[in-house]
């Protein structure tokens, strides 16, 4: 029997095999009648301890797609966790109930301990301000599908770099790809920490960053727009001072190439105007939908299920050149 | 002067800093152990004024001794064999220690998960970087 695989962080899969997994989730947007029953008769679970609208929806519609069923919770008060049971405790119970499992959880590390105790793969749907691997599929598969490639761009990350834990993510998944050049957008306040900045130095990957978003807009053939999260802000002054800093309207869009596309990581509040909804380079909605073909395709893998196609030559493993 | 005998086979870890012997002594497992055990406080030293000393009697194969390195780098261990030193052993950091320091990330699972071991791994080998395995939290050493 092959080892147990899960998913903890975004760069747990090689480049090759993201390539394969997101071949499988262009595979699903075209032919999505063809999934409709790959997983019928399995279960997911979705162990969420903590509220979360898009992720958990995202991981059941993802599910329900693919013709399996889901169970779980919502919110950690409403199972066990509430009486003190342990994370080992309660995956290793769901290990019998479920055949695949999506946990989200406020402390940082928890889905990898329910992974070292499970019988069935665990994939992280969010630890706290750790890692919120889905997330940074999702944007890669958005960002390949859109833009048609995972190298050789120029993108704009706007807003809150120093807390957006959706920024630091993406960042270090996009180091794996080449020529890409980085623009990081935010006040003073919320720039990018410096581990990224010494991470991008140490792999001679150029960046530049700036506090206005007019002076590069011309320049970006992506943007990534991220809302400033009030619950970071000990200081509620602080918080109204920046949570409008960056308004993306239609004025700032004038400036932007034609084929730049805008993306977000959602919810959004006000730091993309509502009036840019229509403009066809704005991808965010796209992007939850993008969120549903990369989590099927993550089932799809995790359980080892995608080979039934490989065979059927709609898909090439990774080196099959 | 007080005096301690020689040991036949085990191993001397020698230059502790003073006062931190019994630290070594819990870190390193050695209250677990069955075997004579001396720990020389407050010794003589003519490059430290004051080190301690701990003298084992086991093979010294039996313990982890590279979480030394992580601890103290200026700890020298010696491996005595029929009561002469035959090496001078080289110590490298370890790649990986448990339960030896603890994660203070109070966001960290080990915060709350009852039986969860501490543990730490070697990232960044130049810089003696540690993370903690769940959160991967920075160890930072208390100075």
């Amino acid at each position: 029997m092959e080892r147990l695989r899960h998913l903890m962080s975004p760069t747990d899969f090689t480049v090759e095999e993201l390539d394969h997994l997101f071949d499988v989730a262009e595979d699903i947007r075209k032919n999505m009648a063809d999934y409709a029953h790959k997983c019928d008769g399995k279960i997911l679970a979705t162990c969420f301890y903590e509220p979360s609208t898009r992720t958990r929806l995202s991981f059941e519609s993802a599910m329900l797609r693919l013709g399996g069923k889901v169970l779980g919770f919502a919110d950690g008060s409403n199972s066990s966790a509430a009486k003190g049971e342990s994370v080992s405790d309660t995956i290793r119970v769901m290990s019998y109930y479920a055949d695949i499992c999506a946990m989200r959880h406020p402390k940082e590390g928890a889905p990898m301990v329910a992974a070292e105790k499970s019988l069935i793969p665990v994939i992280n749907g969010g630890d706290g301000g750790h890692q919120h691997p889905t997330q940074t599929l999702t944007d890669l598969l958005t960002i390949r599908s859109l833009y048609g490639s995972l190298n050789n761009f120029t993108i704009g990350l706007c807003g809150d770099l120093k807390f957006g834990r959706t920024v630091h993510s993406l960042i270090t998944a996009l180091t794996r790809y080449e020529n890409i050049n980085y623009v990081f957008i935010s006040p003073e306040e919320l720039k990018v920490p410096s581990y990224i900045k010494e991470m991008l130095k140490a792999k001679n990957i150029p960046y530049k960053q700036v506090t206005t978003l007019e002076e590069v807009m011309p320049d970006l053939d992506i943007l990534y727009m991220t809302r400033v999260q009030k619950e970071r802000f000990f200081n509620e002054e602080d918080y109204v001072r920046l949570k409008d800093f960056y308004i993306l309207d239609s004025q700032k869009m004038k400036l932007a190439k034609e084929k730049m596309f805008i993306m977000h990581p959602l919810p959004r509040v006000n730091e993309i105007a509502v009036e840019i909804d229509d403009d066809p380079r704005a991808a965010y909605f796209r992007q939850s939908e993008y969120g549903v073909f990369v989590r099927m395709a993550l089932i799809l893998t995790l359980l080892d299920m995608t080979d039934e196609h490989m065979n059927q030559g709609l898909l090439r493993h990774p080196g099959d050149m | 002067m007080l005096n301690v005998g020689k040991i036949e086979e085990g191993f001397v870890l020698d230059h502790i800093k003073a006062g931190k012997g019994m630290q070594i002594y819990r870190d390193l497992g050695l209250d677990k152990l069955d075997s004579t055990v001396a720990i020389i406080k407050n010794a003589h030293s003519d490059k430290m004024g004051k080190k301690d000393i701990l003298k084992v009697e086991c093979d010294v194969n039996a313990l982890d001794l590279d979480i030394i390195a992580f601890l103290d780098h200026s700890i020298t261990v010696n491996v005595i064999k029929d009561g002469e030193i035959i090496e001078k052993r080289a110590l490298t950091l370890p790649k990986m220690i448990k339960n030896v320091i603890h994660c203070h990330n109070p966001r960290c699972i080990t915060s709350i998960e009852q039986g969860l071991p501490h543990i730490f791994i070697l990232t960044d080998e130049e810089k003696e970087l540690y993370r903690c395995k769940y959160c991967e939290e920075k160890y930072k050493a208390k100075a």
